[in-house]
């Protein structure tokens, strides 16, 4: 109706191919894949800051790089990581190309935001690495006033303007999410059809349009405290710096949940394809990620048991956070049990979906180590802390963002990347993550304070393991880089669905067209109806 | 191997053999549980392999399930709660025996006060089975003092005064660290706490100990010096409140507000005295912000904690209301 | 991109990813509100600093608040609550598709705005001029300055009257940063309008702006007594 009809045989990738038909797209595919290569290039530049910061560690003297140098690079790897690829991933790339596709939409409810979404990414990118041009930024990912705010002589303001900026990016990603999923559904695609993945990124959306702007405000005042003194975080004037790290805690634990949830999305769609069952427990798998989303509003402070905040508050805060770590236990029981009496495929991307499991296992035992407050005070602020959420963010996020990016890469590009060299990618990131963060627990539990440049000799055999176990994981990371690249022209050609899988997304062509559908599909069955629907007809 | 592969902090305080009990349990805990999840999902994924004819049974959920795992996890989780909690419960509350030292950190150097006026700088000397209680400050940013062999660590704030506690029980030289990030040199921002027998502990804060003068005299020294005195009289109601036999009480303020008289409330009155004004007085008293340094409002908290009431005017005081 | 659907209605603007007008204007709807709660959040920070603050420090936040002159804070609240009536004025006009009263109730929008922001001019001026603005320059004397002198109760040091100034410029600033926003949103829309952008049939956006603009009002509806008012209880 709106378009003229596309050519037979014609689909989004091949609909324009000018730079304009991509810089100014509105398409939802298009602009995921904008993001996949710019998310794509921080991590990358991430991963070089992270690399830097093993090679440091490699011996306790600070010998590679001096010590404000080594302060800037976790620094610029902790905000990159954070706010320009975790945060970002799986929402603007898979979510965004994946959400109007599995609830039968013809594109986001706001095509245009979307793209302002990406280009305000880029924006705030842009100033990220002009922050770094000039210097970097040397006050930790998380902004603690005073030092932030008066005690850093480095380009703070800018980098606050950037993550200012990149936030109202995650913003109108989020109020994107919501709108679309309530109100752009294909006739039948009720709630309770809604794939998993669709849950958790409404879930994620939620976080995102409540949290962001909170932590924008805060960051905003840091600069302004910096700019224009007014010193609304400065002890002198009786401001007090456990403000700033109340709000900035209020967004940026859930901000966690917007990172894994949408991970933990994928997981639930990889499980149910390659059991060929339905996911056990639906409704209590979707409901968790809704849980997750509110009780992870209600726990900010338990980054601060030594902060200086009240007995009382800590119990508080600490009893909340075992109300988290329930429905993430369901999710994980819930995706075990789905495999019970399944015909499960080992893929890579379930391969990865059981790497997840593992990692994402011992995240979150770990995370209740963290919470029980008496031995909190000991491990807090230590690579204990460091390992455990690595686990979560870097074993979760990560494993479950490349499960999902293998799993619907035929569907993305219409090729098949190669087999082999996935199983082999996947079991070296997972060894290779294994091996550079476990040793983190036990020298954590030593006693290594985090973001030390030096340490004391005792920590080191830790550290070397560590910094071994970092070189296998960067080869798992550059592998699918590589042969990902290479299956873009050469890959085999497998058709519209290669894994049998039911989703809507699965009932277009690969790639799909522009218009996603070529007639607006009616829903009649539940979601992974593996039962009754053998081999879904690309019909639409 | 222990030697080449350290997994054990040394436990040199009381809270350390508890702390490690609760690691323990957590990580048993948690074996079981990556055990069972982990040898559940190998065992399915082999046993389950998708063969040719063989379909996926389907399985829609188990209410019965859900709530077991729901409710068992949960369980467990409140008894990791409840230790946690009762052990922070005594990291967080000194006993009323403490010896009280005082800290004052700033970029990148820790500075320790002895009651008795020895100072050191990122070294520490304790008694060893004494109950001993720090009094921190910041002179900057936020700090955090963090012995990891006693298990024991608390963030410094600039502004206010936080504390920390702890037994020392094994002689030895151990770990201080800053555990909070400080800026470039963070990791230098580091030295020892020396555990001793209380007999050596002695003999060291007396060497070259001549003529030191002890915390609460150089504070009381700094009273008079300031003219603190002149207000705040000692025998008589001066036009300051008296400050005998007040720490540790509640004051009751003129706006109505009862304030328990603790080291905050001390430090603020010196360098924000319109802050809180005792009721019945008027808020004439100057502030002393920029003209004391932390270590000297130290010493000036320590001497007021040290005036103790006589019995003549400890009804006067007890209740402020009546004070005109 | 967007077509006509049916001859008559000029330019309907149904955007090609919605299957009907009524699903367009459900999410579009339902999209403003979204953006007003993340607004919401944003300034929740900086209340939430308010309130903790001055929980600590009844009597500077008094003193800042004696400070400021209730006249100029009472004239832009009527001058705001007046620019809601024109705004709420134009959205009706424009449902009733009459292009040229639309155009001037949303002049009339601007100049009201404008006003706002001059009178806020002028009183950020003056606190300049008294040096009531933090940093190396500020300067207020409970015991001297006139507003306080005679207040007993609102006695208090320096420096917490300049941590409330910092709120009062923070959020009056970033609430003035919003109108200047609107009254760019405002301008467009009226050249567009005056072009015949909307009419009956599609007039979503100068809603939206109606309802962003009656936001902004808001705000400004609780930072007029939580920030001028507070010091002047007895008076009245």
């Amino acid at each position: 109706m709106a378009t003229a009809a596309a050519p037979a045989g014609s689909n989004y990738l091949t609909n324009g191919s000018s730079v304009a038909s991509w810089l100014l797209t509105k398409d939802h595919k298009r602009i995921a894949l904008l993001y996949l290569l710019s998310v794509t290039f921080f991590f990358f530049i991430g991963g070089v800051f992270a690399l830097l910061i093993r090679l440091e560690l490699l011996t306790p003297q600070g010998d590679l790089l001096q010590a404000d140098t080594y302060n800037k690079v976790f620094t610029m790897h902790g905000q990159i990581m954070v706010f320009f690829f975790l945060i970002p991933v799986v929402p603007a790339v898979l979510g965004n190309f994946l959400v109007p596709l599995m609830i039968g939409a013809k594109d986001l409810a706001f095509p245009r935001i979307n793209l302002l979404s990406w280009y305000l990414y880029i924006v705030a990118g842009i100033l990220m690495l002009w922050t770094l041009a000039l210097g970097g930024v040397d006050t930790g990912w998380t902004f603690y006033t005073p030092l932030s705010s008066q005690f850093s002589r480095t380009n703070v303001v800018l980098a606050a303007v950037a993550i200012f900026i990149n936030g109202f990016s995650s913003i109108f990603t989020g109020l994107n999410f919501i709108v679309t999923i309530h109100r752009m559904r294909a006739p039948g695609m009720t709630w309770s059809r809604l794939p998993l993945f669709v849950w958790a990124h409404y879930a994620t959306s939620v976080i995102m349009v409540l949290g962001t702007p909170v932590v924008a405000i805060t960051l905003l005042l840091v600069a302004f405290e910096r700019l224009l003194h007014l010193g609304i975080f400065d002890p002198a004037l009786g401001g007090d710096p456990l403000l700033f790290q109340h709000l900035f805690w209020f967004y940026s634990h859930p901000a966690v949940y917007i990172m894994i949830l949408p991970s933990m999305g994928i997981i639930s769609e990889l499980i149910a394809c390659f059991s060929r069952k339905r996911i056990f427990g639906y409704s209590a798998v979707a409901l968790s990620s809704i849980g997750i989303a509110v009780i992870g509003f209600l726990v900010w402070a338990h980054h601060m048991f030594v902060a200086g905040i009240s007995v009382y508050a800590a119990l508080v805060f600490s009893f909340l956070t075992y109300f988290v770590g329930v429905p993430s236990a369901i999710k994980v029981f819930n995706w075990t049990a789905t495999m019970y009496k399944g015909a499960v495929t080992l893929t890579t991307p379930m391969i990865y979906a059981i790497g997840f499991l593992g990692l994402f296992t011992i995240g979150g035992l770990t995370g209740l180590f963290l919470a029980a407050i008496g031995l909190d005070v000991h491990v807090t602020d230590t690579y204990f802390v460091v390992a455990h959420f690595h686990y979560v963010m870097v074993g979760g996020v990560v494993m479950g963002y490349l499960g999902g990016i293998h799993f619907w890469w035929p569907k993305i590009t219409g090729r098949m990347y190669p087999e082999f060299w996935g199983k082999l990618a996947a079991m070296l990131g997972f060894v290779g993550f294994n091996l550079t963060f476990f040793p983190q627990f036990i020298v954590g539990y030593l006693g290594m304070p985090r973001r030390y440049w030096m340490y004391a000799p005792e920590f080191q055999v830790w550290n070397v393991l560590s910094t071994a176990g970092a070189t296998v994981l960067a080869v798992g990371y550059l592998m699918p880089l590589i042969y990902l690249g290479w299956s873009l022209r050469y890959g085999e050609k497998v058709g519209d669905n290669p894994w049998g899988a039911v989703g809507l997304e699965w009932m277009t062509s690969s790639p799909p067209p522009t218009e996603n559908f070529l007639e607006i599909p009616v829903v009649t069955w539940e979601a992974y109806d593996y039962e009754h629907i053998k081999e879904v007809p690309v019909v639409y | 191997m222990l030697k080449y592969f350290p997994i054990w902090p040394d436990q040199a305080s009381t809270f350390a053999g508890n702390v490690d009990a609760l690691y323990v349990f957590l990580v048993l805990v948690s074996v079981v549980m990556f055990v069972l999840i982990g040898a559940a999902a190998i065992t399915f994924a082999v046993i389950y392999r998708r063969r040719p004819g063989v379909e996926a049974t389907p399985i829609e959920g188990s209410t019965i399930l859900e709530l077991t795992w729901s409710i068992i996890p949960f369980i467990v989780m409140m008894i990791i709660f409840g230790w946690g909690a009762a052990i922070f419960f005594e990291e967080r509350t000194p006993p009323r025996d403490s010896v009280e030292m005082y800290a004052v950190a700033k970029q990148w150097m820790w500075k320790f006060e002895h009651p008795e006026g020895q100072r050191e700088i990122n070294e520490l000397h304790v008694p060893m089975g004494r109950n001993i209680k720090i009094i921190m400050t910041s002179q900057d940013v936020i700090h955090s003092l963090y012995f990891p062999a006693l298990r024991v660590k608390q963030d410094v704030l600039p502004g206010r005064y936080t504390t920390l506690w702890f037994n020392a029980t094994k002689v030895g030289e151990y770990h201080l660290f800053c555990a909070e990030y400080c800026g470039t040199q963070h990791s230098n921002m580091i030295g020892k706490i020396v555990v001793m027998q209380p007999a050596e502990y002695e003999l060291w804060l007396n060497g070259g100990n001549n003529g030191r003068t002890s915390l609460v005299s150089t504070g009381q020294k700094l009273f008079t010096e300031l003219g603190c005195s002149t207000c705040h009289k000692s025998d008589v109601q001066g036009r300051g409140p008296m400050l005998a036999g007040v720490f540790g009480k509640q004051q009751l303020l003129q706006d109505g507000r009862l304030v328990k008289v603790d080291e905050d409330y001390v430090r603020e009155s010196i360098l924000n005295p319109q802050a809180k004004i005792v009721s019945g007085f008027q808020p004439i008293m100057p502030t002393f912000q920029g003209q004391v340094t932390e270590e000297q409002l130290v010493s000036l908290v320590a001497y007021v904690k040290s005036l103790k009431a006589d019995a003549s005017t400890t009804t006067a005081q007890a209740t402020p209301g009546q004070v005109k | 991109m967007s077509t006509s659907e049916t001859a008559g209605s000029h330019d309907l603007a149904l955007r090609h990813q919605f299957v009907d007008s009524e699903q367009q204007r459900d999410a579009s709807s339902m999209g403003m509100w979204l953006f007003l709660v993340t607004e919401v959040m944003f300034f929740g920070g900086m209340f939430t600093a308010y309130l903790i603050y001055r929980h600590a420090n009844p009597a500077a936040f008094m003193a800042g608040s004696l400070a400021l002159s209730v006249q100029y804070g009472a004239f832009n609240t009527v001058v705001l609550i007046g620019s809601s009536l024109t705004m709420a004025l134009g959205v009706r006009c424009a449902q009733l598709g009459q292009r040229k009263a639309l155009v001037g109730w949303l002049i009339a929008t601007i100049l009201l705005g404008a006003t706002f922001l001059g009178v806020k001019a002028v009183e950020y001026t003056e606190k300049w001029e008294n040096h009531h603005v933090p940093g190396p320059t500020f300067n207020f004397d409970t015991t001297k300055e006139p507003s306080t002198k005679d207040h007993p109760e609102a006695q208090a040091p320096s420096k917490s009257v300049e941590m409330y100034f910092s709120l009062y410029f923070a959020m009056t600033g970033m609430h003035a940063l919003h109108m200047i926003i609107g009254i760019g949103l405002m301008s467009v829309l009226a050249w567009l309008s005056w072009k015949g952008m909307f009419g009956r049939d599609y007039y979503a956006p100068i809603e939206y702006a109606g309802l962003y603009w009656h936001f902004v009002d808001l705000v400004w509806i609780y930072l007029f007594p939580l920030l001028y008012l507070i010091g002047r209880r007895h008076n009245f």
